[in-house]
């Protein structure tokens, strides 16, 4: 185990000051997600324009300095891809996260991949992994708009 | 048993934690268990096992004579008037929910009232809102003050004549604030209302007299009392689990049972169907024997000293907020650190393996009130020292230092 790992800097920085925090306008998806373990909760918004491009994107929340920098970070990324994209980069992280030693995707660019990399340290905290995770399944639940609440037991 | 040496009587106190020795301030969530109740449960899996109650051989009488001896025990322990006022349940969420689903059945009716408190944990809550649902019945909510304290004045202020049944905890699992249940009770009863206590943290924490604070029900949960899991305890008033409806059904809870007609066993058995948590029973009888070798005068006074330091030294570490400043605090202190949230306090004490819980402890209402998600809480047993509140605010310093505080 090792802390050093799990909160290094580029975590601490983005939990202490989260990018894209807030409720965006003109938002025509969201969806909320929370952890009934540990009462973590998060809100994404987003807007996704006729080409199916995210324009923008933006959540709220409380939660661990894990799961405001996995949030954070998430939305620094998603926005400018189209929601195709956006799944892959989620099914690539979640697979990362649970098992996969490296991003496999080919649609961020490698020091964003490295950015994203610096939430693998969580790994080694089974109790952690959901809060690395649960932005991010919110944020399908919310492409996918079906208005229900993801909880990370489900 | 001096109180002073006991952590050798608890076997994982000589392990090492991820090869740091284990500070656990967790006992609040569950306590660990001295090596009398784990040898009761080798023993009685090992050479006398049976079930009880059932069969007529030497073993079956055995093991009904064991199961029956804790009972006794667990009587006197919390000076209960009756032997057959002591039901064994899987624990204190199943004695709420059989309170609660009973009275529902038996006395309560539509647009009743439930008073309970905003310092209960969920299974204080949910098992009314049950009720709430199926049959209609409100729930008031006495306030919590600054202090993490219910004073006996907002509990009067919601009664109405609708009330029913108050239904408190008897040391906040998050506030560690001790309430003044004799007083309630007196208070209530003049009203003709029903009182159920919650007292989880009562167990471990406190003097345990039932006909002194004179409650209807009270509910123990025997793994945080040095006893094993899946197993708590009902103490219930005689009148009351005389007349009250049985909760589950099944074998040993039956007199006789026809095509037509079923009638019910006898007290105690009328609440406990089914096979129960036999060895957990057998076992809880030696929680109880360490329990009075060491005396809850002296785990009082232990406590106590440890609480009054662990508040001192925080108080002084700048950037921990103690959450409540109850009147009388018993075995907990739940905290925040400015600029951490409590799941990084948590994961980075656990480096240095100290053991504390992070969350809303199952009080989610009480969080909402006191406007924070989550806190972070050490909460104490028999076994810890001043020594291992100094290694937790060592751990909060720690934390400070990785998250750049000053
Ligand atoms: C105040 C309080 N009530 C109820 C419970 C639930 O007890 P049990 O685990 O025995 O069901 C707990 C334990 O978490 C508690 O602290």
């Amino acid at each position: 185990m090792n802390l050093k790992e799990l909160y290094q800097e580029i975590i601490l920085e983005h939990g202490k000051n989260p990018r894209n925090l807030g409720k965006t306008e003109n938002f025509n998806k969201d969806a909320k997600g929370n952890n009934p373990l540990c009462g973590d909760n998060v809100h994404v918004y987003l807007k996704l324009n006729e080409q199916r491009k995210v324009e923008d994107i933006s959540f709220e929340g409380s939660g661990c300095a894990i799961s405001m920098a996995s949030a954070s970070i998430m939305t620094d990324l998603i926005k400018g891809k189209s929601d195709n994209e956006a799944k892959e980069i989620v099914e690539d992280f979640l697979g990362m996260i649970k098992e996969n030693p490296e991003l496999k995707n080919n649609i961020l660019k490698e020091d964003d991949k490295t950015k994203l990399m610096c939430l693998s340290g969580v790994k080694q905290y089974p109790m952690r992994v959901k809060c690395a995770t649960l932005s991010w399944h919110t944020l399908v639940s919310a492409m996918e708009n079906d208005g229900k609440e993801t909880t990370t037991e489900n | 048993m001096n109180i002073n040496n006991i952590k050798k009587e608890f076997p994982i106190f000589d392990e090492k934690i991820q090869n740091n020795d284990l500070v656990y301030l967790d006992s609040a969530n569950s306590s660990q268990k001295p090596k009398v109740v784990l040898d009761r449960i080798n023993d009685f899996y090992s050479k006398k096992f049976s079930n009880v109650g059932r069969s007529i051989h030497y073993l079956a009488v055995a093991a009904t004579n064991l199961y029956e001896n804790t009972r006794s025990s667990v009587q006197k322990y919390i000076n209960a008037k009756d032997k057959n006022e002591i039901v064994f349940t899987k624990g204190a969420t199943e004695a709420l929910n059989l309170v609660a689903n009973t009275l529902g059945q038996a006395i309560l009716e539509p647009n009743d009232e439930i008073l309970i408190t905003e310092l209960e944990h969920h299974s204080n809550y949910v098992p009314w809102h049950f009720l709430r649902k199926s049959k209609n019945i409100k729930i008031k909510f006495a306030e919590v003050n600054e202090d993490g304290d219910i004073p006996i004045e907002n509990i009067e202020k919601e009664i109405t004549n609708k009330t029913k049944v108050i239904a408190i905890t008897h040391l906040s699992n998050v506030t560690g604030a001790v309430l003044p249940i004799k007083e309630i009770t007196q208070l209530a009863h003049s009203k003709g209302i029903v009182v159920v206590v919650d007292g989880c943290q009562g167990g471990p924490h406190l003097k345990l007299d039932m006909q002194d604070l004179d409650c209807d029900f009270y509910a123990i949960s025997c793994h945080k009392m040095y006893g094993p899991t899946g197993l708590g305890v009902l103490y219930g008033k005689k009148k009351w689990l005389e007349q009250l409806p049985p909760y589950q059904g099944g074998g040993g809870m039956i007199n006789e049972v026809k095509k037509d007609r079923i009638s019910y066993g006898e007290l105690p058995n009328k609440y406990e169907a089914g096979t129960m948590a036999t060895a957990q029973v057998i076992a809880f009888d030696q929680s109880i024997k360490f329990l009075e070798s060491i005396g809850i005068e002296n785990i009082v006074k232990h406590e106590k000293e440890l609480i009054e330091y662990g508040q001192e030294i925080l108080k002084k570490n700048n950037s921990v907020k103690l959450i409540g400043n109850p009147k009388e605090r018993g075995g907990v202190l739940s905290f925040t650190v400015e600029g951490v949230h409590p799941h990084d306090i948590a994961t980075i004490l656990d480096e240095t393996g100290v053991a504390i819980r992070a969350g809303h402890h199952c009080c989610q209402i009480l969080h909402d009130k006191l406007g924070i998600p989550a806190s972070a809480r050490a909460s104490l047993g028999v076994y810890n020292t001043k020594d291992d509140l100094d290694k937790l605010n060592d751990g909060i310093n720690n934390c400070k230092k990785i998250f750049d505080l000053k």
